[in-house]
């Protein structure tokens, strides 16, 4: 569904990702995986045309969506959480899921269909039900990446783009944030993008994953595999060099 | 924010005092203050759109309200056009300049949007200061009409004072509209995070150029008004002091609240007025005053009531408690 060609994006002179191509299936959860300043987020945002690659294609569901700007993208049902969750801290977290509707109160929808939306991302996230009115930035940690997921969803994505959700998070809410994920593709058949730093976590409810160094694609593989390989073990997953070979 | 019904309440009730204010100051030299209130109202407001609402500050907003004063003043004065014509024409053209030079310009952030609004900001400036045969340059432009309206002519400072509140009466109805709209939520959304704005589906690039332009057009109109009320005009009202003058009344009024620009506006024009027995040392005062609101109320005049109402409650349950 989401197919991306020898793009290359940059940040003024920084040549932040050199012909990256990688691709998502439909249904498919696949993660980006790699060191800091690898150029995870960045594949994010050149897909969201929040830092538009220079050259290369991108193509969602057979459109190229290269020249699109960001708005026409996420009409195109493409929503991303973006790094460090940024909730609209003045807004209720209520207000907070209407904006994540922001396009579809152009259609004809009508209202109804959105307050209804609400009330299914509060069945997703009970936690946040009891705080419908409270200010997003009073939120804890947690609660806010709920938040910031249930506000992407509001638009109805077909693809959903997540920028290191477990960030700063303790390991039980990682836990919930991941369930979350994995429920979400099979209730609704939401495709995934996810970018991780917590590799393990994101390889064990991922279909594909991919190994970013330095603004390269360096390793495609199964999920399953890739936990497997002993590289990606040495350099992602913690494990001693030492560990594995003198076993 | 409030729901519907109250925030229609507010506008009726302000509306109402605007209404019966010159009965207090009938004739008197306050009336013609009032007038400037109306007009700086209308400027702060604007200005308040952008910065508060949006969170993209301009320090030329003086620059905009000269060129509306201007284009008007130069226009009737000079080619005999007629006074509200020119209003309509300032407002044109002002809106077509903010739009053009809205989208590089907004491009910026922070410190360089400041920077680049002040540029232009004293470019127009100097623009009125020389070019003399058109402006009268720095000893200013006279012999500007009166607003009419057939036989009937806006020449006194009673008649300008509902001529100017009800365009600031109006452009206050439409930003209460504009902000609690779907298009508010989203400038209140560029403000807070403009990645997340934009990954939401808000075209932010285009809002804020939009916002930015309506924001040129508001100022513009009060520089119409401005110029057919006082009858003569001249650069030194559009300098860069009075655009940081627009900024402290809507820092002092309340950021991202409409009528904290009308409270910002009333106490930095009334202020001076008050403040002339203290001659010279007035400036302290009011150095003073600004140094103190921003420690203690940085929120604004706007937000005195919710911070006065709980401690009054807190003391009628204490006097119940006595009882």
């Amino acid at each position: 569904m989401l197919k991306i060609k020898n793009i290359n994006t940059y940040y003024g002179q920084v040549h932040a990702l050199k012909n990256v191509s990688l691709h998502v299936n439909a249904g498919e959860i696949v993660s980006l995986i790699g060191a800091n300043g690898a150029g995870k987020t960045t594949i994010l945002n050149s897909l969201s045309a929040v830092t538009p690659p220079r050259d290369g294609e991108v193509i969602f569901e057979g459109t190229s969506i290269s020249n699109l700007s960001t708005d026409r993208i996420v009409e195109m049902g493409i929503s991303q959480v973006p790094e460090g969750r940024q909730v609209f801290k003045d807004f209720s977290v209520e207000d907070n899921l209407e904006l994540g509707a922001y396009l579809r109160f152009r259609g004809r929808e009508g209202r109804a269909a959105i307050k209804s939306d609400i009330e299914d991302m509060f069945a997703l996230f009970p936690q946040l039900s009891s705080r419908r009115k409270q200010m997003a930035g009073t939120l804890s940690g947690g609660e806010q990446q709920m938040l910031a997921i249930g506000r992407a969803l509001m638009a109805k994505p077909k693809l959903l783009l997540l920028d290191e959700p477990s960030m700063g998070l303790a390991p039980l809410v990682v836990q919930e944030i991941f369930r979350v994920i994995t429920a979400l593709r099979a209730e609704r058949g939401t495709s995934v993008l996810l970018v991780e730093q917590n590799a393990k976590a994101a390889l064990k409810i991922a279909d594909r994953g991919y190994v970013l160094e330095t603004g390269k694609v360096i390793l495609e593989e199964n999920a399953s595999d890739l936990l497997e390989n002993k590289e990606v073990q040495r350099a992602y997953l913690g494990r001693e060099k030492k560990e594995i070979w003198e076993r | 924010m409030g729901t519907e019904r109250n925030v229609l309440l507010k506008y009726l009730l302000f509306s109402a005092a605007v209404l019966v204010a010159p009965i207090f100051f009938s004739g008197g030299y306050l009336l013609n203050v009032l007038v400037f209130v109306g007009i700086n109202t209308m400027l702060a407001l604007a200005l308040n759109l952008l910065l508060g609402y949006a969170g993209q500050i301009s320090l030329g907003q003086a620059a905009f309200f000269g060129l509306g004063s201007y284009i008007s003043g130069v226009a009737t004065a000079n080619y005999g056009m007629n006074p509200w014509t020119a209003l309509v024409l300032a407002a044109v053209v002002v809106g077509v300049i903010a739009f053009t030079i809205g989208f590089p310009i907004l491009k910026l952030k922070g410190h360089y949007l400041a920077m680049s609004t002040l540029g232009f900001g004293i470019i127009i400036y100097i623009l009125f200061n020389e070019t003399i045969d058109l402006t009268g340059g720095p000893s200013g432009l006279s012999g500007i009409p009166y607003f009419s309206v057939g036989e009937f002519q806006f020449d006194s400072d009673l008649k300008n004072y509902f001529l100017i509140w009800g365009f600031a009466l109006l452009m206050i109805l439409f930003s209460v509209n504009l902000v609690n709209s779907r298009i508010g939520r989203a400038l209140r959304a560029i403000h807070d995070s403009e990645v997340a704005a934009r990954v939401m589906g808000v075209n932010a690039r285009l809002l804020k150029v939009q916002i930015f332009a309506l924001s040129a057009v508001f100022s513009s109109i009060a520089g119409s008004l401005y110029a057919h009320t006082m009858t003569f005009i001249s650069p030194a009202s559009f300098g860069f002091n009075f655009s940081v003058e627009l900024l402290t009344m809507v820092v002092i009024g309340g950021l991202g609240t409409v009528y904290g620009s009308f409270l910002g506006a009333a106490l930095l024009t009334l202020l001076p007025e008050f403040l002339r027995t203290l001659q010279d040392y007035d400036i302290v005062f009011y150095g003073l005053l600004l140094v103190l609101m921003t420690m203690f109320m940085p929120g604004g005049l706007v937000r005195i009531p919710s911070l006065v109402l709980p401690f009054l409650a807190k003391f009628k349950v204490r006097r119940q408690g006595n009882a």
